[in-house]
């Protein structure tokens, strides 16, 4: 076989993994190149987070404005903390916004949604959103219910 | 008893000592970035391990990103969440199927031959010949060989994951008819570019070292027989199977296991 042929089919063959591997990170893993978002740190203590995890969606109307960074557990006053990364600038959201930890769908991730306050002061980088709901702990519920009809 | 645990004494030393030669092997053979001329070697090796290869994993990938499609689509369709065939395929395959079935083919149709090509050199004293005239057979034959194969095998990765997901496509969405924008984003939503695609060509560039190392150990090590060539050949595709298995288990384990 001539070197030149051998050239010429490794050069496609070299091209045609860049070419596959660009495929997937733009295509398939939706790499945008305009992604670096500016984004801020709030804090919500929450009596129960039941199966929220790092990562998770922050949503205001449906819509992901951020992502839950880190869980931790205040061992004192037996809470979680929930450390939020919100994209945008400080200044989006309302001192009394409050979050509710829900599910998507019966079965889906758990997220957390924000609803907008009526406040004129806004949250900066670090501050604690107050008002919060923990997640709803099927096991909770029926043993609540359990008891409201032992008692009636 | 006692002739049963001096026999493991004797097999675990075998394979201690072979391990050392396969190590020393192919730390010389590494030793030495290649030169000029060692990049015409590699390219020529790239032709025939790598280029050579393409048939037989695109036709591969794109049953496997069919036939994924097919099961993922029929038992989630039940549930009405075909959205999830999308990005249910992308995550099995970058993740797993990709690199590990690119390592299977790459074992089975380049290491194999790797193995019966330097055992035959070997056999037909090819190399002792290079030696006497003062080239050295780990330069000029093994090194290269290496070399091909840790480039050609994260590109035919990449290769097979591409057609694996457009043989997904074709499945789920032109035939079944999911939905292509549910599809898209949903695969778009759910794999992560470190997580998924460079853990998985972290994977196979882990696979491509495994694979050419014992291919080119057991065809350099081979007795010089017809014999000893057929083992070797042999060993090469089983040992480099096992092994890719194993170890794509355990990287799993520390890529994703949750501890």
């Amino acid at each position: 076989m001539r070197m030149r042929t051998i050239e010429i089919s490794v050069g496609g063959f070299v091209l045609a993994g860049i070419i596959a591997l660009v495929f997937l990170a733009v295509q398939v893993s939706g790499v945008n190149t305009s992604q670096v978002q500016d984004s801020y740190a709030v804090i919500a203590r929450f009596d129960d987070v039941a199966g929220l995890r790092a990562r998770a969606k922050v949503s205001m109307a449906g819509v992901t404005i951020g992502r839950v960074r880190s869980i931790d557990v205040d061992m004192q006053w037996g809470d979680a903390i929930v450390t939020m990364d919100i994209l945008g600038e400080p200044g989006n959201l309302t001192t009394d916004t409050s979050a509710k930890i829900l599910t998507e769908g019966i079965l889906g991730a758990r997220y957390i949604g924000l609803s907008p306050g009526a406040d004129e002061e806004t949250l900066a980088d670090g501050d604690e959103i107050v008002e919060t709901q923990g997640a709803l702990v099927l096991e909770n519920l029926i043993g609540d219910f359990l008891t409201n009809i032992g008692k009636s | 008893m006692v002739g049963l645990v001096r026999l493991l004494g004797i097999r675990f030393l075998t394979w201690l000592n072979s391990l050392g030669r396969a190590t020393v092997l192919w730390a010389n053979a590494m030793w030495w970035l290649p030169r000029w001329e060692g990049v015409r070697l590699i390219v020529t090796q790239i032709y025939y391990v790598g280029f050579l290869s393409l048939v037989i994993i695109v036709l591969s990938a794109f049953s496997i990103g069919a036939v994924l499609a097919l099961q993922f689509y029929t038992q989630l369709a039940r549930f009405g969440a075909e959205d999830a065939v999308g990005v249910g395929l992308a995550l099995v395959v970058l993740r797993e199927l990709g690199p590990v079935v690119t390592a299977l083919l790459f074992a089975g149709r380049a290491g194999s031959a790797l193995t019966a090509e330097i055992g035959l050199m070997k056999t037909t004293e090819q190399l002792s010949s290079m030696e006497m005239m003062g080239v050295d057979p780990l330069k000029r034959i093994i090194a290269p060989r290496i070399w091909a194969g840790l480039i050609s095998v994260p590109i035919l990765t990449a290769i097979f994951n591409t057609v694996a997901i457009y043989g997904g496509v074709v499945v789920g969405v032109n035939w079944l008819g999911a939905d292509p924008g549910g599809f898209w984003s949903g695969m778009q939503e759910g794999v992560e570019i470190y997580e998924d695609l460079v853990k998985g060509m972290i994977k196979s560039a882990v696979f491509a070292l495994l694979v050419t190392w014992v291919a080119v150990f057991q065809g350099y090590d081979a007795p010089p027989t017809a014999e000893g060539m057929s083992l070797a050949t042999t060993r090469t595709v089983v040992i480099s199977s096992v092994l890719i298995l194993a170890t794509d288990f355990l990287m799993t384990l520390v890529f994703y296991g949750d501890f």
